[in-house]
């Protein structure tokens, strides 16, 4: 090990990932003008969705979110969309991998998959954070039925920080596990638009997941997809409560610790194939 | 035209020699444009109708909207990637070519992965028009495709727009996605369920309406006032303001100098 290397070595772990958050905020930082526009996009499309919905329930019938509950999961679902939108990839990555620059990468001293882990949660973190403020608070002002409600208690607000956070790891986890993907095809630009459109729907982001039909909820549901955002979005509301929240946030609990554990495994293959080649 | 066709025949030229990456991308914009929708589909078979119209017929507003989209950003994807253009000193070359810069940014770029969409449009074409009730005569057949056709124009101003934008200030342009991409999504229903206001806004400022809804009343039989066949017309009247911001950005255009 070098002595450059050492001295990292020695710093706390904890230290060197609180540096990578900082970098990517830093980062993202930069683009303030672009989030500003981000916001203002979201915003208008949140609007559109809750307008349409307006006319579906004007049709009526039995309906399985009231339409406050659907109001509250479209606001919060633009608010947060940088956390959990499966369309997002790092190019930076996806070009050490198909480049090279991956020598680099596995020359540090961090774990690789720990490392990537945190550069893409801290990357949709800093997103979030610099987009969600000015929409909730447009969202909560906005005249009654547009307006988003507060969550239905202190439990069910828990429950929503804590799936969120789950949900943000499980987005991380598949990410890394195209990212890993990547590195067997080398383009793997088939797998990123799969992800982009099947996983979109199937995660609730295109209608929410109580609107599909039976066989198709169930199917979502049982995905990894339905982790991502549909759990904490409808906790927050009440949609999902008491036991059927906690069968929902043990399968998060499953689908995060099986994706992770294939990912490392992937990138375990991956290295032992791994040539680097000189120059 | 002669000209366009030579351009267009080198385009596809050089497309060929990457046909598998073609390929993918092809399928990957079909795959897209499949779960936009899937999401009709699970909506409508819950609640039937919407604002009066039933399956087959929110179909037809979706497979219009899908295909002028498509046809747009095949044809007219060089203002949709205009900054880099004005970046790289791209527009200073086209400048001083003795062919008007409006047909060579045209012709700089065609984007024929997007068939994905166009495919995934002609089938939804072939299902609302196989399940529905309109009895389809020449004259119905004849305005689907003026509605296509001005739409593509629609679209493709929507990127001069947003190209224009680009003169003045390289950030921010992506508020431009909300009437692109807003469009086409915000297209797939009836633009009249998003409320009277809405409708009028896309009928007044921003004309998406005027191909999209109101001479769909006609074809649907909703309306037998034959000035709705006109209404396609009107998204001519919307290219005036837009050649004048066209021209504007370029009176402002100064050159980077690399």
């Amino acid at each position: 090990m070098t002595a450059r290397g050492r001295l990292a070595g020695s710093l706390l772990p904890a230290k060197k990932y609180l540096a990578l958050f900082r970098v990517r905020f830093q980062n993202e930082m930069q683009y303030r003008v672009a989030a500003l526009a981000g916001v203002c996009t979201q915003f208008v499309w949140g609007f559109m969705e809750i307008l349409l919905f307006r006319a579906f329930y004007q049709v009526g019938g039995e309906m399985p979110m009231t339409f406050s509950q659907l109001v509250t999961y479209e606001w919060l679902q633009q608010a947060f969309l940088a956390l959990f939108m499966l369309w997002f990839w790092d190019k930076d990555i996806i070009e050490a991998i198909t480049g090279g620059n991956i020598a680099y990468e596995l020359a540090r001293p961090m774990d690789l998959y720990n490392m990537w882990f945190t550069r893409v949660a801290a990357q949709r973190i800093a997103r979030a954070l610099l987009r969600c403020l000015p929409i909730l608070l447009v969202a909560f002002l906005l005249p009654e039925p547009y307006r988003m409600s507060l969550p239905v208690s202190f439990g069910a607000f828990l429950l929503f920080v804590v799936s969120t956070a789950l949900g943000l790891c499980v987005v991380a986890a598949l990410t890394m596990l195209v990212y890993a993907l990547t590195f067997f095809t080398m383009s793997a630009s088939g797998v990123r638009i799969f992800a982009a459109s099947i996983a979109e729907l199937l995660s609730g982001a295109v209608v929410p997941l109580p609107f599909f039909p039976e066989k198709w909820r169930l199917l979502a549901e049982l995905s990894p997809f339905a982790a991502v955002q549909n759990l904490p979005l409808r906790l927050y509301s009440g949609n999902l409560a008491g036991d059927e929240a906690l069968f929902y946030l043990g399968m998060q609990v499953f689908w995060l610790v099986a994706l992770v554990l294939l990912g490392r495994i992937l990138l375990r293959l991956m290295r032992r194939r791994l040539v680097v080649q000189g120059g | 035209m002669k000209l366009y066709f030579r351009y267009f025949s080198i385009h596809l030229k050089s497309l060929m020699q990457y046909k598998a990456s073609f390929l993918l991308l092809t399928v990957g914009q079909f795959i897209t444009s499949f779960s936009a929708f899937l999401g009709i589909y699970f909506l409508m078979s819950r609640f039937h109708t919407v604002n009066g119209f039933a399956l087959h017929e929110v179909l037809l507003f979706f497979a219009v909207t899908l295909m002028a989209f498509s046809l747009a950003e095949c044809f007219a994807r060089g203002f949709d990637v205009f900054p880099s253009m004005l970046g790289n000193g791209e527009f200073d070359r086209i400048l001083l070519r003795p062919i008007h810069p409006v047909f060579q940014v045209i012709a700089s770029k065609m984007e024929f992965s997007r068939v994905g969409r166009l495919l995934q449009a002609v089938l939804t074409f072939a299902l609302a028009i196989g399940g529905g009730e309109v009895q389809w005569r020449w004259d119905k057949i004849l305005l689907l495709v003026l509605m296509i056709f001005s739409g593509a124009v629609f679209f493709a101003a929507l990127f001069v727009v947003g190209a224009s934008f680009s003169f003045f200030s390289t950030e921010g342009l992506e508020v431009m996605n909300i009437f692109t991409d807003g469009g086409r999504e915000f297209g797939r229903y009836p633009l009249s369920v998003y409320g009277k206001e809405m409708l009028r806004f896309y009928t007044f400022i921003v004309p998406m309406a005027l191909f999209q809804y109101y001479p769909m009343l006609y074809i649907l039989g909703r309306s037998e006032n034959p000035w709705l066949c006109a209404a396609p017309l009107g998204i001519l009247v919307f290219l005036l303001p837009v050649s004048l911001v066209w021209k504007l950005g370029v009176r402002h255009y100064r050159s980077t100098g690399s």
